[in-house]
């Protein structure tokens, strides 16, 4: 929340108009257009999006992960601690990537080098960002593995990763990507490949760490469930696009986009009768369709002709602070200069 | 009766196309394997001399204008005895190649489909000869059997029998759990015909391209056999034995050895380079390259 | 490790046993009576009857079959029909000549085509793939003959940089070394284009895995990346590939040996061919037989060195 007396502190991520296209056919296509966001210490900040609408693909261009033979980051700005990511050569990214900034993935099974310990991948980053010596980073990484809670941390530092449950990977991930204290941790869904009961603890550790460090965390979800219990801000994705962003509450107590008010009625509520499940008429435009304006507005109910006409800019929604939609009908730009 | 279903994907000739024209190593590889094969079936024609004429005052003449690649130790011309042993490889290799893709194939099929005792008993056999050396086995098997032509094409399909058995089971496997495989049994069709009237197309695929490889294969291994002693007999041509022949002038007459290798290796240049084109156009990861 | 050391040897054993049985059944297949194709169609009774008893030919077959185990595994291969030695003393003589040829020709093929094959996938689809795969395929073209010939005459007969091999070569350990460089460049050559080939195939796999980029996402650095998480995971296939390569490399280097006029196993093979030495014949094959059950024993251990999902069943 903006408060005159206590100015919010610098983010530690800022990005502004990212584009990333990728190579379909031989053409460049934007597979996300002009996101602008940014996460502040010890806050998570939750995007939410169902298949293939661009949020795992944010959080690789953020860590410039993105293999150059398929995508590429068209324009933007990335700023970590202020400094310009897009600017920095392959070398200097390498010396940010797990020390400054870390990621964890969604699949805890196939995440793992199957063919090095878990001890020793946890020490690998304290060795290559801390140039620590192989005791001091055996050291270190059994601390990880307890941190995490491993059981018998001590003799499973040698074991294998096939010798884990995928509970337990998932925790060796978040040991290897906290193990430099990052600033800044991108969790691409996590928990989507875990049971429930495991899901619950990872979310709890995760909660727990991020606190412990006062760390920025971008928590990437289609599970709008998960992001009511961890999240501080909300970013809901589609077609590539931010189309609303606020703080948790207001974005369940007054979704603004039609997108997200679908989205949030099409879940099952146990205490809601059966019957009202709605899902969302019609399917999201492929990559490879290039329109003039809203990507939703082929299944919006309250479509309108200039909706199809161009793309609204995020704007602000009146009578809720620091929340944004992009919807030429429930968030008209009466005023651009308070869109900050 | 048409097979119950054909699995989605683009037809065989659909597929050649597309490679040809995306891939030009590939096209050029079917294109002088083309001239190769028509050089081979019309030796006759093109050939001036009779291959096995000899003609012992024009022994050893370099190429001129009357011998175009000139003659070797017996008078006999060197353009003519290529020709004429391209058809010889060639015959030899499609013909051992057919036998090993039917024999191998049928394997591989019947492992894949049974599964249990008759797939382990027969993949332990086929492991069993895919440790031995290609050479080596086709080798004992001549020397077993007698070198004649047709000896030398069942020694060389039984060098290729192994891989086709293993190609043509990985894909059995697969398929035999698909519905319309459970659709026919209920429907009372027996295993044969489950095996080859609708199983088999859809491994055909795979098979033919293995098979495209491995003539390359069939082809070296027929010049290697001859080269030792051990191919068709003399007089008649083969690039192998006339290398063998020539081994023995090669200071003199360098000609002897030189164009029959350039022959064979025209010819598995080309083979491979179709082979390799065929198997990155059915290879589903390469396809949006 | 050590449990499943020993559970490859054990298993080893049967695989032998029934190696040596498909060879036993190939030579006995042959159409025709060896006595009548040695001796010739006018042999007399007396002859043929004669040399059946001398080749173990007068007994039942399961009977043969059990003469043949029990000889080959108490080490009896027989004796040479031309030479009349035992044909063990023979490839005894030889096989140093072999194995240094073929340890060669594999150390060169791995030392080379291993990093080759790095670096065409690291730089795919670029010039430096480009130029890679076109060796590559050059090498796999070449029958081991034809790249022999060639070698002899550009180096030994052109050049004269490398002398042209005689018997007398051998008793020296320098002119040893100058008689095995070109043979040993032949195949080594020829292993390198495969190995090349299944090294690039193999890391091109293992780059698209999530481990790599999570590796990527470490910080890595991405030489590192390459060769401590790539390669190492790409290892895997590759010593499969070349465990089925040494059996090429074994025919080949009968070509070899021929080319080059070089002692050694092929050698010895082709020299009984040619006089219809039976015993030396068999026992050949059975020397084969020991070589590949060998060579697939080398194989199952490193993959426990390599693949510690193996290791740890």
């Amino acid at each position: 929340m903006n408060n005159p007396r206590h100015p919010p502190a610098a983010p530690v991520l800022a990005v502004e108009n990212l584009s990333t296209e990728f190579r379909v056919q031989g053409r460049w296509l934007p597979a996300i257009r002009d996101l602008s966001f940014s996460v502040g210490r010890n806050e998570t900040l939750a995007i939410v999006g169902e298949s293939g609408c661009g949020k795992s693909i944010t959080s690789l261009s953020v860590m410039r992960l993105i293999p150059a033979s398929q995508g590429r980051v068209a324009r933007g700005s990335i700023r970590l601690d202020g400094q310009e990511l897009l600017a920095l050569p392959e070398a200097g990214m390498e010396k940010i990537r797990g020390n400054r900034m870390a990621m964890i993935f969604q699949e805890p099974m196939t995440s793992l080098n199957p063919v090095m310990t878990v001890g020793d991948q946890i020490a690998e980053s304290l060795r290559h960002h801390r140039q620590a010596t192989r005791a001091e980073a055996r050291q270190r990484a059994l601390e990880l593995l307890e941190w995490v809670r491993i059981p018998s941390a001590r003799s499973r530092y040698g074991d294998y990763p096939h010798q884990f449950s995928g509970g337990m990977r998932q925790r060796v991930m978040i040991a290897m990507a906290l193990a430099c204290e990052p600033q800044l941790l991108l969790a691409d869904e996590p928990t989507t490949a875990l049971d429930v009961t495991i899901q619950v603890q990872i979310l709890a550790l995760l909660a727990e760490l991020k606190a412990s460090r006062q760390m920025g965390m971008v928590f990437i979800t289609h599970n709008l469930g998960v992001v009511a219990s961890i999240a501080d801000r909300v970013a809901v994705m589609y077609g590539g696009r931010i189309i609303e962003q606020a703080d948790v509450r207001s974005l369940f107590e007054r979704p603004t986009h039609p997108y997200t008010e679908a989205l949030l009625r099409s879940m099952p509520r146990v205490d809601r009768p059966r019957a009202d499940l709605r899902p969302i008429p019609g399917q999201v435009p492929p990559i490879t369709e290039e329109l003039p304006g809203c990507r939703y507005a082929g299944r919006c109910p309250l479509a309108e002709p200039r909706c199809l006409r161009s793309v609204p800019p995020l704007a602000p929604v009146a009578g809720s602070p620091g929340h944004l939609a992009r919807c030429w009908v429930r968030a008209e730009p009466a005023c651009l200069e308070d869109a900050a | 009766m048409t097979a119950l279903a054909l699995l989605p994907g683009i037809s065989p000739l659909r597929r050649l196309a597309r490679l040809c024209w995306r891939r030009k190593a590939a096209s050029f590889g079917a294109a002088v394997t083309l001239l190769v094969v028509l050089a081979a079936v019309f030796a006759p024609l093109l050939a001036h001399q009779d291959p096995n004429e000899q003609d012992i005052l024009a022994q050893l003449t370099p190429p001129s204008a009357e011998h175009l690649l000139g003659t070797d130790t017996f008078g006999r011309d060197v353009w003519s005895r290529i020709l004429h042993g391209a058809r010889i490889s060639l015959f030899i290799g499609v013909a051992s190649i057919a036998l090993a893709m039917a024999i191998g194939g049928l394997l591989g099929l019947l492992a894949g489909y049974r599964g249990g005792r008759t797939d382990r008993i027969i993949m332990s056999v086929m492991d069993m000869m895919l440790s031995f050396p290609s050479l080596v086995m086709g080798l004992l098997v001549v020397a077993v059997l007698g070198p004649s032509m047709g000896n030398l094409i069942i020694a060389i399909a039984f060098t290729a029998v192994a891989p086709f058995a293993r190609i043509a089971r990985a894909p059995t496997l697969a398929i035999k759990q698909r519905d319309f495989i459970e659709a026919g049994r209920a429907l009372g069709y027996s295993d044969a015909r489950l095996m080859l009237r609708h199983i088999l197309p859809n491994i055909l695929d795979e098979i033919l391209v293995l098979g495209s490889l491995w003539l390359a294969t069939a082809i070296r291994t027929e010049a290697s056999l001859s080269f030792i002693g051990l191919g068709v007999r003399p007089p008649t041509a083969t690039w192998g034995g006339m290398i063998r022949d020539g081994f023995e002038n090669m200071l003199d007459a360098p000609w002897l050895v030189i164009f029959p290798s350039i022959a064979i290796l025209v010819v598995m240049i080309s083979l491979n380079l179709l082979g390799d084109g065929l198997r990155d156009a059915t290879d589903p990861k390469l396809r949006n390259e | 490790m050590f449990l499943y050391t020993l559970k490859r040897l054990l298993l080893a054993i049967p695989t032998l046993l029934g190696v040596l049985t498909i060879v036993f059944v190939i030579v006995r297949i042959a159409p025709g009576d060896p006595a009548i194709v040695i001796l010739g169609e006018n042999a007399t009774r007396d002859a043929i009857e004669q040399l059946h008893a001398q080749l173990g030919l007068d007994v039942p077959i399961w009977q043969q079959y059990l003469n043949f185990m029990g000889q080959v595994l108490s080490g009896d291969l027989g004796r040479s029909m031309i030479t009349n030695r035992p044909v063990l003393s023979e490839v005894w003589r030889v096989l140093p000549y072999t194995m240094e040829l073929t340890v060669a020709a594999l150390a060169i093929g791995i030392a080379v085509g291993l990093p080759l094959g790095v670096i065409a996938a690291r730089h795919r689809n670029k010039a430096a793939d480009f130029v890679i795969r076109c060796l590559s395929l050059l090498g796999l073209s070449f029958p081991a003959f034809i790249s022999a010939i060639l070698l002899l005459l550009v180096f030994s007969i052109q050049l004269k940089w490398l002398p042209v091999i005689g018997e007398a070569s051998y008793a020296d350990p320098d002119k040893r070394l100058a008689a095995l460089i070109l043979p040993a460049l032949n195949l080594g050559l020829i292993m390198v284009a495969y190995i090349t080939r299944v090294t690039r195939s193999s890391m091109l796999n293992v780059i698209g895995e999530d481990y790599i980029r999570t590796a990527r996402a470490k910080g890595v650095p991405a030489r590192w990346v390459i060769w401590r998480h790539t390669l190492r995971n790409a290892l895997i296939p590759i010593v499969t590939v070349i465990g089925l390569y040494l059996g090429v490399l074994i025919g080949n280097s009968v070509l070899t040996e021929i080319v080059f006029n070089r002692p050694g196993l092929g050698k010895l093979i082709v020299i009984a061919l040619n006089s219809r030495d039976y015993p030396t014949l068999q026992a050949m094959l059975v020397i084969y037989a020991f070589v590949i059950v060998l060579a697939n024993l080398f194989t199952d251990l490193m993959y426990g060195v390599i693949d510690p999902k193996v290791r740890n069943q």
